[in-house]
């Protein structure tokens, strides 16, 4: 594959989840390109439609409420979309694989860690149990894990340890793109740190593509090549690290930055964005951030395209429309 | 070096582990061990009695217990002890069958509802729960008089009135653990719908339900043991627990030992499933360390 190709492309995606409450538009329209090595940093409120956009490209969201009806995930030239369920199965875990949210749940209590990570390895590869369990030390030992602990129950491990053993089950089989979905959030500070650090040095060594949830800008500068911000739905401005830290352009992105606390400047007070995030039944027409943006004009009624305001950066905004 | 063995790590597998702990507990060392005597007691009856336990001796009878016969004999001459002995047999088979066929059948329909939900759900649970609001031994009684009475419909009757209990204990744990992250986790590495029902859902609802099918063989063998007392379940020749106590009733006064020693039995044989019971729901817990 060369450089520039694109691992993974989702096309117009939409996902809507079908209640007797009414239709909830979880993700609409949403187009994304992450090309080889790249680490994608998807920034967004909660329920802004992060973990639902993932779990599309995946394939593992609850049908009975989801629907997806239009869209394309398009990952190494194949429409995921339009795949059986069963080749479905053998990327799952193979090519493109996930962490999830919370190691304390994502972990099975009566299986010990070093059956689980086997588990992902025998999955995918006609191996014996020995040779799975001897690959399932290795990798504990990757994460930095005493290989002698594969026997023990998740519920001996601490949280950043667990966290651990999930990044080894993820990263068993050497997928092309990891998918972590707010890996950190569960943890604490120092042990946030120990485990991105980790997850940068073995995307890097195993030359893997991935895909970073999160709603904390700090780690999005620490370990993003490039970044894209979600509301409601939709991105709202997507770019390099430098544009979204630098130009922010987008007055959701710009009231982002305003919350959170600059250590050069004495503030008092944090400047949060006003109101709330609208009901996902009932979004507004047009631009969804109109309600709560403080540049609102009629215009924004119309909403507005994602334009390239300069070359890789992107702005769903009326107001970059005369700039550009 | 310990890596120097059948597996690259010491692999501590779930039997060894429930065993080390169920052996730490000494209720349930207990419990086991009363089972295995009483096992034994049915498997080597024909060895240890000491009389055919269906011969009559009309000359000997209501004995006490005495050197000769050590719990006495009934109001036909018959030996209490072989009796009990035999009675261990049926005791056992009632209960193993009877467990195992409302086991099975509760389980398959409660994992269908748990796991498919929607109609077929409704119509499974509120069938249960028909089942559920009539008392057990009205149950019972009703099924065998459908049936006829005799040892294998007992086992069914029995077996059809508890199979509600497993049916719910089934479809709750499925119901808390398909939403579990680790299943999604499973389904994300590329699992597929069986592979997680059989690896991660059933390991993880296994201990309910074994626990609850220990306790149910001690509730089974009472229920056998009140049929034949009232006269539906074993047929009169046979030795029976329930049936020796129903026929030792009536020389209560004169004759205690009679019905003494058959409800020891009943008592001895529920309380080691309870003792196990309890053991093994504590063995199957790996957050219960200690």
């Amino acid at each position: 594959m060369s450089e520039n190709q694109n691992l993974l492309e989702i096309k117009d995606l939409s996902v809507q989840y079908v209640t007797v409450d009414g239709t909830v538009h979880a993700v609409e329209n949403l187009n994304l390109t992450l090309k080889a090595g790249e680490t994608l940093g998807l920034v967004g409120e909660t329920g802004a439609g992060k973990t639902t956009t993932v779990k599309a490209v995946m394939g593992i969201l609850p049908t009975p409420p989801a629907k997806v009806p239009n869209g394309e995930i398009i990952f190494d030239g194949r429409a995921l979309n339009r795949l059986s369920a069963k080749e479905m199965r053998k990327i799952r875990g193979k090519q493109i694989s996930m962490i999830f949210q919370d190691p304390m749940t994502s972990l099975n209590p009566v299986m010990t860690v070093g059956e689980q990570i086997e588990e992902a390895i025998r999955l995918h590869n006609r191996i014996s149990r020995r040779e799975a369990a001897k690959r399932a030390c290795d990798m504990l030992e990757t994460v930095g894990i005493k290989a002698e602990r594969a026997g023990d129950y998740p519920h001996q491990f601490s949280g950043g340890m667990k966290q651990r053993v999930v990044i080894a089950m993820a990263l068993a089989c050497s997928p092309k793109l990891l998918i972590a979905d707010e890996p950190t959030t569960a943890l604490d500070v120092t042990i946030q740190a120990q485990v991105l650090e980790l997850m940068k040095r073995l995307k890097n060594d195993m030359n893997t593509s991935m895909i970073m949830i999160t709603h904390d800008l700090g780690i999005v500068a620490e370990i993003c090549d490039r970044v894209a911000i979600m509301y409601a739905g939709e991105i709202v401005e997507s770019g390099t690290r430098e544009h979204i830290f630098h130009r922010a352009a987008h007055p959701y992105t710009q009231g982002l930055f305003g919350c959170i606390p600059n250590m050069l400047d004495e503030e008092c007070r944090l400047i949060p964005i006003q109101g709330m995030m609208p009901d996902p039944t009932d979004l507004p027409e047009g631009c969804r951030f109109r309600p709560r943006c403080p540049h609102a004009c009629d215009r924004c009624a119309q909403g507005a395209p994602l334009i390239e305001i300069e070359p890789g950066h992107q702005v769903k905004c009326v107001l970059c429309e005369k700039e550009a | 070096m310990k890596q120097e063995q059948h597996t690259p790590y010491k692999k501590r597998s779930q039997m060894q582990e429930i065993a080390r702990r169920f052996v730490r507990n000494k209720q349930a060392v207990v419990g086991l061990i009363m089972l295995m005597i009483l096992i034994l007691a049915a498997i080597l009856a024909p060895v240890i009695a000491p009389y055919d336990p269906l011969k009559q001796d009309l000359l000997h009878r209501l004995k006490a217990p005495s050197a000769e016969h050590i719990m006495g004999t009934d109001e036909l001459g018959r030996d209490i002890f072989s009796r009990i002995l035999y009675g261990a047999r049926i005791s056992m088979t009632v209960g193993l069958i009877a467990v195992s066929i409302s086991c099975v059948t509760g389980c398959v329909l409660g994992a269908i509802a748990g796991y498919y939900g929607g109609m077929l759900d409704n119509v499974i649970m509120r069938a249960s729960d028909i089942l559920m609001a009539i008392p057990s031994i009205l149950l019972n009684i009703s099924i065998v008089a459908a049936l006829g009475s005799g040892l294998q419909n007992v086992m069914i009757a029995i077996g059809i009135s508890s199979i509600p209990g497993y049916c719910r204990i089934m479809r709750a744990s499925i119901l808390s653990l398909r939403d579990q992250e680790f299943v999604e986790a499973s389904r994300a590495a590329g699992a597929g719908s069986f592979y997680i029902i059989y690896h991660h859902i059933l390991p993880n609802c296994l201990a309910p339900l074994i626990v609850q099918a220990t306790l149910r063989i001690g509730s089974a063998i009472l229920s056998c043991a009140s049929m034949s007392f009232i006269g539906l379940g074993i047929v009169p020749p046979t030795p029976e627990w329930g049936a020796m106590l129903s026929s030792g009733r009536e020389f209560l006064r004169d004759a205690p030992h009679l019905t003494t020693f058959p409800g020891l039995a009943i008592m001895f044989a529920v309380f080691a499933m309870n003792l196990m019971g309890d053991g093994l729901r504590d063995a199957l817990d790996p957050k219960l360390k200690n």
